[in-house]
């Protein structure tokens, strides 16, 4: 097992129930361990209903586990205050979700500026050039001002992973990023997730009910109704 | 200021970017805020200037406050001990009487920096006669230049000129009719007993009372003096004041100074002021309504706008988005709707004054003042941010991830 200053995220008996206390109380995820290291690249598989997407929340801060420590570079999260929890997902994860999620008010590159703004206010002259650098990284840099509805479905795709990237997050959580491409633009996202990991060393996660995607990560952990049934490096 | 602004960057930026993509909606409840706005400044401006107009009319013909000499009143002997005693009383009549020491007390008042101007009148009964047509008539004794600063008589000339030197009198428009003379002719003023003076008239005034014009004379203070028989002496001490709503007060004031009674106008026109009270407070009744609905209206569009933008506020959660900042940008669509609103508003108010002030009935000139309309705009924005509280803790509260997948 890696040491503190190799591993980017640490879960220890995590578990999450919903409607605690009522009588349709369900535990989803049961006593979760797991630690992903600084350059990992890893995809966690299940069947629908396993708990990934409800994994991957907590991961992301998103949502708080109902029992349960979960260390993200060093930090312990539990008992953190909402705002502390915002600022440390905004500095530390990169997000993209099944459908793009940009937002269509702004174009390419505000979309890609946005986490920046957030936490900073305007972006300074070396931001936009740097938002500028990865839309050209993901093949983008003639699109930088425009809106996404006028993007294809991948194009979007590019655009988000360009945004989870922008604050140079430790770890990149991916929902499903494929979802809903095409197999030929799929590999291409796929692609550049593989790059960013190799070149820029952060940390990858990934859910994927693609096996043929899922067999080309480093490692494979699999859920399984809220348990991890395996977690192995592939071949 | 300048960091607080830098810290918003972001809110307005995507507050802005939010409305402009929500053009038509905007636009809309913009347009509703204005229709309310316009509705504020239009009628607040007409009853101000219909205010102003009553208030400049009646005061323009009378002083603000009027000091008098206290009234002459019976002293009664107290009874000796073990005597029960019944009075009848009859009160006394007030005879025409001086202001006991007025010089010392209008230097006083010269110095009380709430009061613009101090004139010592002296004023009594007296008959005006020309050949067999007689006037009973209200003499006024005046120091020129301090009388204009009460009332501008100047302005309300209607032949000669305002002078009253010796043996020179002016008065009013209707008791010059009636008496058949004319700029440069003579009149006998009489004071009962044997005390009469011929007097050449310089000027004639309309004030547009009709009991004024028929029935004042001004005379010089000294030459009033000697008619009415009071050497030396006033009877009145006319006062106007810098805010004339406090007139009350400081009315109060100067008659606890002076030991003299004080009236002011407020108090001689107790009807009037009912009538602007009443007037003042349904304006401000339609004011509040109308801001009202028009919070209502905003609150509602704003309420669905956080349904619309449900996935958006996920999105920018969970881009690193605090509560605080998804509530800044809904508080900041809820101001710039109100000021968006008011600025149309405004404008709107400005041609309905034109148009009443072109076309309407012309009694009197109504104008939109800086102050109205900074009250508008800050009103309303105020109104838009408050209106906004309830759907941007909505939003802020979202749980982004419900947020996310809100489809």
């Amino acid at each position: 097992m890696s040491d503190a200053a190799s591993e980017v995220l640490r879960l220890e008996a995590l578990s999450k129930s919903y409607n605690i206390g009522l009588p349709n109380e369900a535990e989803v995820l049961h006593e979760i361990d797991l630690v992903i290291g600084r350059s990992d690249f890893a995809a966690l598989v299940g069947p629908s209903g396993s708990g990934k997407s409800t994994l991957l929340n907590l991961i992301g801060l998103l949502d708080t586990p109902s029992s349960g420590e979960l260390t993200l570079l060093g930090q312990a999260t539990s008992g953190m205050a909402d705002a502390g929890r915002t600022t440390l997902r905004g500095s530390s994860i990169g997000f993209v979700f099944q459908f793009h999620h940009l937002i269509q008010a702004f174009s390419a590159l505000d979309n890609v500026l946005m986490p920046l703004m957030l936490t900073r206010g305007k972006p300074d002259q070396a931001a936009i050039e740097r938002a500028r650098e990865l839309l050209a990284a993901v093949g983008l840099d003639t699109f930088a001002d425009t809106r996404p509805n006028r993007l294809s479905g991948g194009q979007q795709q590019r655009v988000a992973i360009a945004r989870a990237l922008i604050t140079e997050p430790a770890l990149l959580l991916a929902d499903e990023p494929t979802g809903n491409l095409d197999t030929r633009t799929a590999d291409e996202v796929f692609e550049l997730f593989r790059r960013f990991n190799r070149e820029r060393g952060c940390a990858v996660l990934l859910v994927t009910h693609d096996p043929r995607l899922s067999s080309t990560c480093d490692r494979t952990i699999n859920l399984v109704d809220g348990r991890i049934v395996s977690d192995a490096m592939n071949a | 200021m300048r960091r607080l602004l830098r810290g918003l960057w972001t809110e307005w930026t995507i507050a802005i970017a939010f409305l402009r993509e929500g053009r038509a909606q905007s636009l809309m409840i913009a347009l509703g805020v204005a229709v309310g706005v316009a509705v504020i400044v239009f009628i607040a401006a007409l009853i101000q200037g219909l205010q102003s107009n009553i208030i400049e009319r009646t005061l323009g013909t009378q002083a603000h406050i009027r000091l008098l000499s206290p009234d002459e009143v019976n002293r009664v002997l107290p009874a000796a001990p073990g005597i029960l005693q019944l009075v009848q009383e009859d009160k006394r009549g007030q005879r025409l009487r001086s202001i006991n020491n007025w010089q010392q007390i209008s230097t006083t008042l010269d110095r009380l920096p709430e009061l613009t101007a101090v004139s010592p009148v002296v004023s009594g009964p007296a008959f005006a006669r020309r050949g067999e047509a007689v006037q009973s008539v209200a003499l006024t004794g005046i120091d020129v230049a301090r009388y204009r600063r009460i009332i501008p008589l100047e302005r309300y000339l209607v032949s000669g000129r305002f002078r009253v030197g010796a043996d020179e009198a002016m008065l009013g428009k209707r008791l010059a009719d009636d008496l058949g003379v004319n700029v440069g002719m003579k009149l006998r003023l009489e004071t009962g007993q044997q005390n009469s003076r011929v007097v050449n008239i310089a000027g004639i005034f309309e004030l547009g009372v009709r009991e004024l014009d028929s029935r004042y004379v001004y005379l010089d203070l000294k030459q009033a003096q000697s008619l009415l028989d009071l050497p030396g002496g006033v009877t009145v001490i006319d006062l106007t004041v810098a805010d004339i709503f406090s007139a009350e007060a400081i009315a109060e004031q100067v008659g606890r100074l002076t030991s003299l009674k004080a009236e002011s106008w407020i108090e001689t026109n107790a009807q009037l002021m009912n009538a602007l009270t009443a007037q003042s407070l349904s304006t401000n009744m339609i004011i509040v309504f109308v801001a009202i609905s028009v919070a209502f209206g905003i609150a509602s569009v704003l309420s669905v706008s956080v349904v619309q933008r449900t996935r958006e506020i996920g999105i920018l959660r969970a881009t690193g988005a605090t509560r605080r900042q998804i509530m800044r940008v809904f508080l900041i669509q809820g101001g710039l709707f109100g000021l968006l609103g008011s600025v149309m508003g405004i404008a709107v108010s400005y041609l309905l004054v034109w148009v009443f002030n072109t076309f309407g009935p012309g009694l009197f000139i109504i104008t939109v003042s800086t102050t109205l309309v900074a009250a508008a705009l800050l009103l309303a924005t105020l109104t838009g941010v408050l209106a906004a509280a309830v759907p941007s803790r909505r939003a802020a509260r979202l749980d982004p991830v419900v947020a996310i997948r809100y489809v």
